[in-house]
């Protein structure tokens, strides 16, 4: 999240899309509401009506896999009628910048595009530099290749007609959508965008929520109270471990992973240190190299040596542009390239997509360790339906895991609040927490090493390692140390005291950090700042639900992100009722600045969107792998032959494999006429390993069921309360048949497409209530993430003559 | 740790019944008294947060003598003001819940069934394993030579279960390692 839960409370106008906030966040519709109550309106874009769409102002549905079309006709109707804050978009954004001769769009496609590597040359879209090596900028927004024109050119196929004919929303539907959301486009309005795996997970995924923040920084939305772009983090801690990287492209804070190109810490610095020529930009990733040594001081302590690159040697190096993520594991599981691995807290043996491939991958296994809270279908695969578990020969072990309630320790909200949680009592039976169970299996792993020796031992033993796991020790290396008595500045430093906050991080070994992001949150001066509980507030900070004392966010405690964007060149709010900072008697009061330097207009200022290289927030964005301006494509399965925007039907980029098990649906194929989409619910959590071993939880929704309109079902000869088989290009899947109006019939290109929706937690452990849906799923994934579609396949429905599954 | 309680009134769901029953004309404090008295009096309370959506509710778990005893919304919390949803609610019984492991479980290559086995053999072995699969997979340069430092044939499937502690050992233990197939839920 841009902000944080507190202040969706704040909103002049709601926009819900890809999310069911009320049942899958329901505690931040609270703040929904409070908006609701002081009369923003609350608008949810959704295929299905659900209990967010209940008590929202209106409810819009659309077909999934088409939110860039429903979008970019949004950004046609803002610039059309001039709907844009004009001050900050010139100010802030990087609306003025000229792009490069080398860019071009043609037909859904950018300039630089390799057919046979699937992947754009990005160097095509880079910016036109003055001699200064300064981006070129034209204010008066005159010039045909500033972003502004390149813009307005790109979106202006995105009218009523072409946008109503694929997203199946009525051109009535679209505009009353506009038109409301679009009225915050004025300095003293906000309007706030809520998502969740809605968005993300499509093949067009980042570009979904690129569009989005087009939007909010025409509307000069971002930075402000009551807007930004939030996230509704899906997993409990799922910012916290993202933040921690445990992915295989990024190290601990976003730093990028290194690879074969860059075997020296030298190289690794150079490729990833981006440099500024604007005296005016803060350029704050100029700043990397102290982040990447302090981290890599935290985890080799006094063996990391310049030497060594403190310990960068050591480093797995990954193979420039390969893909390490779920689907391509899995492909190169199924394959029998991996032999072994860890598998905690998660169950992808019902959460991955084409679980048909996933549950016969880990049969290709020699052994796997998972640690869990009950058996999941992951731990137990090895007896699934349709496997003899003779033929199985893959040593399985169960690890026993700590509940939430049994262990010390922080976790992070979306708003990127960093708060401690007690044990309440001790783990049940021989249960450790996970962080327990890697503490020892590694110093198990060490202490052989240490006995025989093996395959490049210095990484495994001259890593800096606890002998037990003790969170608050760990929340203490996380934040960061002194590695020896420092000078910064006229403040002296002893070695072993905690780093104040990042700012202090350096790059020559003298400090330590986890995480940099999470340095500053334990302090010598104040402690665990985790652990406050201060709720008090300045007048200021009150009329804007800010909790600044109550447990600590990242960066530096800063609540709303990119806030110096909130005020104009001379540090005033655009909007003084909703301040989020404020120059007053020569310094900042309010939230913490985004920099601490004074306004613009001083001289002295730096703009605002300190994480950009050139300082202005990107509505042409040439860093993605699929292109600098968001564009519709359909989903790799999609019902439509073509669509009118161009005649690239899907992502010319998106990720997938291919095996026997990897097939899809043909565009508009008729044996497959219907959309499926997947979702979570209230009761049960994501694959539902939890929540269907909680008894009340899993009486009070007990069963897997498909929800379809009406129409679809008399079409089809079903009853509400059959059993169907709902099938895909890649399996089956029976269920109870729920028919809904929740579930409308949408005029798409002149024709009726269907779509259905199924929830995803129901599996075969917990004994007659279905098993995976993700058997339907295809393994595609966004060109950007590799998040698979999951949200958009192309299934058939019909009534079961025999029922196995319920 | 002791917490200070303030008006549970202010959370949301023991708002609504209040105001539910109130508007029948019921005194409901002595009948409220004599209810928290039964169930929680004289129980340690202490500030946890509950483990599903990143609204990341705090819940304050009172425990008498060392047990678990209830689970409710913390109203300190500024996000949920006390409240909580169906999963938050059942924190106690996912929590007290004879459904879950209590022992570490082993199943051999071609067994039918689960044998309980100690942590000191189940750590050993494990570490076996990885070792044996690192020493004899480890990559040291690429098709290229370029020095690579590799594990591939091993994998980890990490948590958002994970606190941000676990998180960052996690990560540090498989670089030290040369893990590079390593992804979570964030992609999922």
């Amino acid at each position: 999240m841009t902000n944080h839960y507190t202040d969706i409370g704040n909103a002049d106008a709601v926009l819900i899309m890809g999310s069911n906030a009320a049942e899958h966040h329901p505690i931040s519709f609270k703040w929904v509401l409070r908006a609701k109550d002081k009369g923003a309106p609350v608008i949810h874009v959704d295929p299905k009506f659900s209990r967010t769409s209940a008590r929202s102002t209106f409810h819009v549905p659309l077909r999934s896999g088409t939110d860039i079309a429903f979008m970019g006709g949004m950004v046609k109707y803002i610039l059309d009628n001039n709907l844009y804050f004009k001050e900050y978009v010139a100010e802030y954004t990087n609306s003025a910048f000229i792009v490069g001769e080398k860019y071009s769009f043609k037909d859904g496609l950018f300039a630089g595009y390799d057919p046979a590597k699937r992947k754009y040359d990005k160097s095509q879209w880079a910016f036109e530099k003055d001699e200064n090596g300064v981006p070129k900028r034209d204010p008066s927004f005159k010039h045909p290749r500033c972003v502004f024109q390149l813009l307005k050119a790109h979106y202006s196929r995105y009218d009523l007609n072409k946008v109503s004919d694929i997203t199946g929303v009525s051109k009535d539907d679209l505009l009353k959508v506009y038109k409301a959301f679009a009225a915050t486009g004025k300095p003293d309005k906000a309007g706030t965008v809520m998502y969740a795996l809605g968005w993300t997970q499509h093949t067009v995924g980042v570009q979904n929520i690129r569009l989005s923040a087009i939007i909010q920084l025409l509307l000069g939305n971002i930075g402000v109270a009551g807007g930004g772009i939030n996230a509704l983090r899906g997993e409990p801690n799922v910012q916290g471990s993202t933040d921690h990287c445990i992915l295989y492209h990024i190290l601990p804070g976003y730093l990028p992973m290194p690879h074969a190109g860059w075997p020296t810490l030298e190289e690794y610095q150079k490729a990833n240190t981006p440099v500024s020529k604007d005296p005016l930009s803060a350029n704050w990733w100029q700043n990397r190299p102290k982040y990447v040594v302090s981290l890599l001081k935290a985890w080799f302590g006094d063996n990391g040596t310049e030497q060594n690159g403190f310990g960068y040697d050591w480093l797995p190096k990954i193979e420039p542009g390969e893909d390490y993520s779920y689907i391509f594991l899995f492909d190169r599981m199924y394959k029998g390239a991996i032999k072994g691995g860890f598998i905690f807290g998660t169950n992808p043996a019902q959460s991955a997509p084409n679980t048909h491939k996933v549950r016969r991958a880990m049969e290709n296994l020699d052994w796997l360790v998972v640690g869990e809270l009950h058996h999941t279908e992951t731990s137990d695969f090895w007896h699934q339906p349709g496997t003899d578990p003779a033929k199985v020969k893959t040593e399985v072990f169960l690890l026993p895991s700590a509940q939430r309630g049994e262990k010390d320790g922080t976790v992070s909200n979306s708003g990127r609040w960093h708060m401690w949680h007690y044990k309440a009592a001790e783990p049940l039976g021989q249960c450790k927490p996970m962080g327990g169970m890697v503490v020892e299996i590694m110093n198990a792993v060490r202490k052989l090493y240490q006995a025989e020796g093996g395959a490049f031992t210095e990484p495994v033993l001259k890593m800096d390692w606890p002998a037990t796991y003790d969170p608050e020790n760990v929340a203490k290396r996380i934040n960061g140390f002194f590695t020896k008595d420092v000078k910064i500045g006229d403040k002296e430093y002893k070695k072993g005291q905690l780093v104040p906050g990042f700012p202090n991080l350096q790059a020559d070994g003298s400090t330590s950090s986890l995480n940099w992001l999470y340095c500053g949150g334990y302090t010598e001066a104040e402690g665990n700042l985790a652990k406050r509980r201060d709720l008090s507030q300045t007048p200021m900070q009150a009329a804007i639900n800010l909790y600044p004392k109550f447990s600590w966010a990242w960066p530096v405690n800063r609540r709303i992100l990119y806030n110096r964007a909130s005020v104009d060149k001379d540090g005033k709010p655009y909007n003084p009722a909703k301040a989020v900072i404020a120059w007053e008697d020569g310094k900042w009061v309010g939230d913490v600045p985004d920099g601490g330097w004074p306004p613009m207009s001083s001289g002295k200022g730096k703009y605002p969107f300190i994480m950009h290289t050139e300082g202005h927030a990107q509505l042409y964005g040439p860093g993605r792998e699929d292109g600098p301006l968001p564009e519709h494509y359909e989903p790799a399965e999609t019902p439509v032959k073509a669509h009118g925007f161009s005649k690239q039907l899907n992502s010319p980029c998106y990720k997938r494999v291919d095996s026997d098990k990897d097939v899809l649906a043909a565009p508009a194929d008729p044996r497959f006429p219907i959309v499926l989409t997947t979702y979570s619910m209230t009761e049960h959590w994501c694959g539902g390993g939890e929540t269907r071993n909680t008894p009340p939880l899993l009486e009070a929704e007990p069963q897997q069921y498909v929800e379809m309109s009406p129409q679809l079902a008399k079409e089809k000869g079903i009853k509400n309360g059959d059993v169907v088989i709902v099938e895909s290009a890649r399996g089956q899947v029976q269920a109870v048949a729920m028919v809904t109006v929740r579930m409308r019939p949408l005029r798409v290109q002149g024709k009726t497409v269907h779509e259905i929706g199924m929830p995803f937690c129901f599996g075969w452990t917990t004994p007659k209530c279905g098993d995976a849906v993700n058997r339907l799923t295809a393994a595609v994934g966004d060109p950007n993430t590799t998040i698979p579609e999951y949200k958009a396949s192309l299934v058939n429905i019909r009534k079961a003559d025999k029922v196995t599954e319920l | 740790m002791a917490i200070t309680r303030r008006t549970f009134m202010k959370a949301a769901g023991a708002g609504l019944a209040g105001l539910t029953l109130g508007r029948f004309g019921l005194d409901l404090g002595p009948v409220r008294a004599y209810a928290a008295g039964l169930k929680i009096e004289g129980a340690k309370e202490v500030i946890s947060i509950c483990p599903f959506c990143s609204c990341c509710c705090n819940t304050i778990f009172s425990v008498k003598d060392g047990k678990i005893i209830s689970v409710e919304g913390d109203p300190d919390y500024p996000v949920s003001e006390g409240g909580l949803c169906a999963k938050g609610a059942a924190l106690l019984s996912m929590h007290v819940n004879d459904h879950r492991l209590t022992k570490p479980l082993y199943r051999a290559p071609g067994g039918d069934k689960w044998e309980e086995k100690d942590w000191a053999w189940t750590l050993d072995r494990i570490a076996r394993h990885v070792k044996t699969t690192r020493d004899r997979d480890f990559i040291v340069t690429d098709s290229q030579g370029r020095r690579v430092n590799r594990l591939e044939s091993m994998f980890q499937l990490g948590t958002s279960q994970m606190d941000n502690e676990e998180c960052a050992l996690s990560h540090q233990m498989l670089r030290g390692l040369g893990v590079v197939h390593m992804d979570h839920q964030a992609r999922i």
